[in-house]
């Protein structure tokens, strides 16, 4: 029998998954060299949603660039928002005022909460756990019913603007955040009980798509992917923006780096993010919510019909858009996938000259043929997850 | 802590700088491209620097700058270890735009060449696997460089038959 075996005439399978299949989130295409099931190269392709965001970038006003980063990473837009603004602040050298540092720290922290729910949800469901996925994007969709309160809409917020944001918080913003926040726990607690112990869950996350911390830097990972394995680097911690150096949180970390430690970095980071929540309200001062330099603020709507000095405040807003000195900046903020960068060059002529953004799961998914080669198919799976590819950032 | 990176980068390849600055907070260097491979391996390698992290690379166009070479390659480097960034841009002109590889040298560069390829058709020399990232491979020209018309359409070209 073991002679017959050793006979059989084998040969390696070259597999096609996607552009569009169910575990591959947005669109992307893999070329799977397969021996048996075991993975022996892989080649990942996509590019399938890209729609020339920084082609688009150059050819309209400072202002106008907002609505496309909404587009960036879907699942968290307000972080977006924030980060390229960041980076015009920082050639403009705007001073933001207080409270709306507070409210730009609140929302970051909504979103990030909302980036990892989507992660955890869409791995556990991935894996059979359909009822996980309900709960968290139930816990989820309440969150984004706090974000329209805020910003009227769910998804496309162009919330943020240069100098502060574009509303203030509403009134009883304090109080609808408490169910909330209660509800969000409990989920958690939940999901804890139900996955965390899970043999199934363990059994599939564990020990699969290991990358250890030298290699994660090498990769340029960066996030809950490189906390994972165990590198305790946070931009919140490391170069504190917004008020991230006023609140108290701790950085989780990881020590194997396989999937198993992101879903629990991620189930953390959720924590945390509660926590720094709660701080922020607790902290936030009154006051205004955007600069008050009409340079580069929209006048209110008062003014624009009752004197002359804000119709034409306003009309030169409109039709020029905001005027940001000749100079280029990057900026970083801690995205739901890691180091979400904003290169930005401008000419002083009125337009972007370029506006780069770093997609963080670029950086990340660029590492899976690494993690993932020698593995079985099936690991494929929760690995790809727990990078959290999201399409509109990857492809842009 | 970072002024200090970049004086030592800058002295050390002291003849490939063209210009410094720290406009912005940002540690700035604009170098020759021929020694960009020693000049990011010393970045990497050194004590002092121990640039582990090539954050970003990413291409420009400076379309019709006068005493400039066209394109430049940006490199924005961090160091975990030292909590310090640097940005390297390397000058790379139009009637030869090639520049020596990074992923010898941190393997993460390997999808950001192939984009700054695709979007400004900077070739990189050494480079394992130099194909399109984001575009389809029989898209031509590329589409980020200042002189490709920003409402231009290209057919999907199906397969070759």
């Amino acid at each position: 029998m073991q002679e017959v075996v050793r006979k059989l005439p084998t040969s390696t399978m070259t597999l096609q998954m996607g552009p569009s299949h169910p575990a591959s989130h947005g669109t992307s295409k893999f070329t799977v060299e397969l021996d048996g099931e075991t993975i022996l190269a892989i080649d990942i392709e996509f590019g399938y949603l890209h729609r020339g965001f920084e082609k688009m970038c150059e050819n309209v006003t400072w202002t106008q660039v907002v609505p496309y980063t909404d587009r960036l990473n879907y699942v968290s837009p307000l972080i977006n928002n924030v980060g390229f603004y960041m980076a015009v602040e920082k050639i403009a050298e705007v001073k933001v005022p207080e409270r709306a540092l507070y409210i730009r720290t609140i929302i970051s922290e909504m979103s990030r909460i909302c980036d990892h729910l989507t992660c955890v949800a869409a791995t556990a469901m991935e894996l059979g756990g359909l009822s996980i996925f309900f709960y968290m994007i139930k816990a989820r969709d309440r969150i984004w019913d706090l974000i329209e309160d805020i910003t009227g809409a769910r998804l496309t917020v162009s919330y943020v603007r240069i100098g502060g944001v574009m509303n203030d918080l509403p009134l009883d913003f304090a109080e609808k955040w408490k169910p909330v926040r209660s509800l969000v726990l409990a989920m958690l607690h939940d999901v804890d009980v139900m996955l965390t112990k899970n043999r199934i869950f363990i059994d599939r996350m564990r020990n699969t798509g290991i990358i250890n911390g030298e290699t994660a830097m090498a990769y340029g990972l960066t996030g809950p992917m490189l906390r994972g394995s165990g590198v305790k680097f946070d931009i919140r911690k490391a170069s504190p923006y917004l008020v991230y150096d006023r609140v108290e949180f701790d950085v989780p970390v990881g020590a194997k780096g396989d999937n198993f430690d992101r879903y629990v970095v991620r189930m953390q980071e959720i924590k945390y993010a509660v926590s720094i929540i709660d701080q922020c309200l607790a902290q936030i001062p009154d006051g205004p919510f955007i600069t008050d330099d009409p340079r580069l603020a929209l006048p209110d709507k008062g003014s624009v019909y009752g004197s002359i000095e804000g119709t034409v405040d306003h009309f030169m807003h409109i039709m020029f858009g905001i005027q940001v000195p000749k100079g280029e900046a990057y900026s970083y903020v801690e995205g739901g996938n890691g180091e979400l960068g904003f290169y930005v060059v401008s000419d002083g002529k009125g337009k972007p000259y370029r506006v780069r953004v770093r997609p963080p799961c670029f950086a990340n998914l660029s590492a899976l043929p690494t993690m993932i080669t020698g593995a079985l198919l099936a690991d494929l799976v929760p690995t790809f997850d727990s990078i959290n590819m999201i399409g509109g950032e990857i492809d842009r | 802590m970072s002024v200090k990176a970049l004086e030592k980068v800058a002295k050390k390849f002291a003849s490939e700088v063209i210009d410094k600055h720290s406009n912005a907070g940002d540690d700035t260097l604009i170098v020759k491209r021929a020694k960009i491979k020693e000049i990011l391996k010393f970045c990497r390698d050194d004590k002092e620097l121990k640039f582990e992290f090539c954050m970003d690379v990413c291409g420009m166009d400076y379309l019709g700058y006068p005493n400039q070479d066209r394109f430049e390659v940006v490199y924005h480097l961090y160091s975990v270890t030292h909590n310090h960034r640097l940005r390297i841009r390397a000058r790379v002109p139009e009637n030869d735009p090639v520049i020596d590889t990074s992923v010898d040298i941190w393997p993460g560069t390997n999808w950001f060449e192939r984009e700054v390829w695709d979007m400004y058709g900077v070739k990189f020399k050494g480079h394992p696997d130099l194909r399109r990232i984001l575009m389809y491979e029989e898209f031509q020209g590329h589409p980020l460089r200042k002189d490709y018309p920003v409402n231009k359409r290209q057919p999907l070209i199906g397969p070759q038959n």
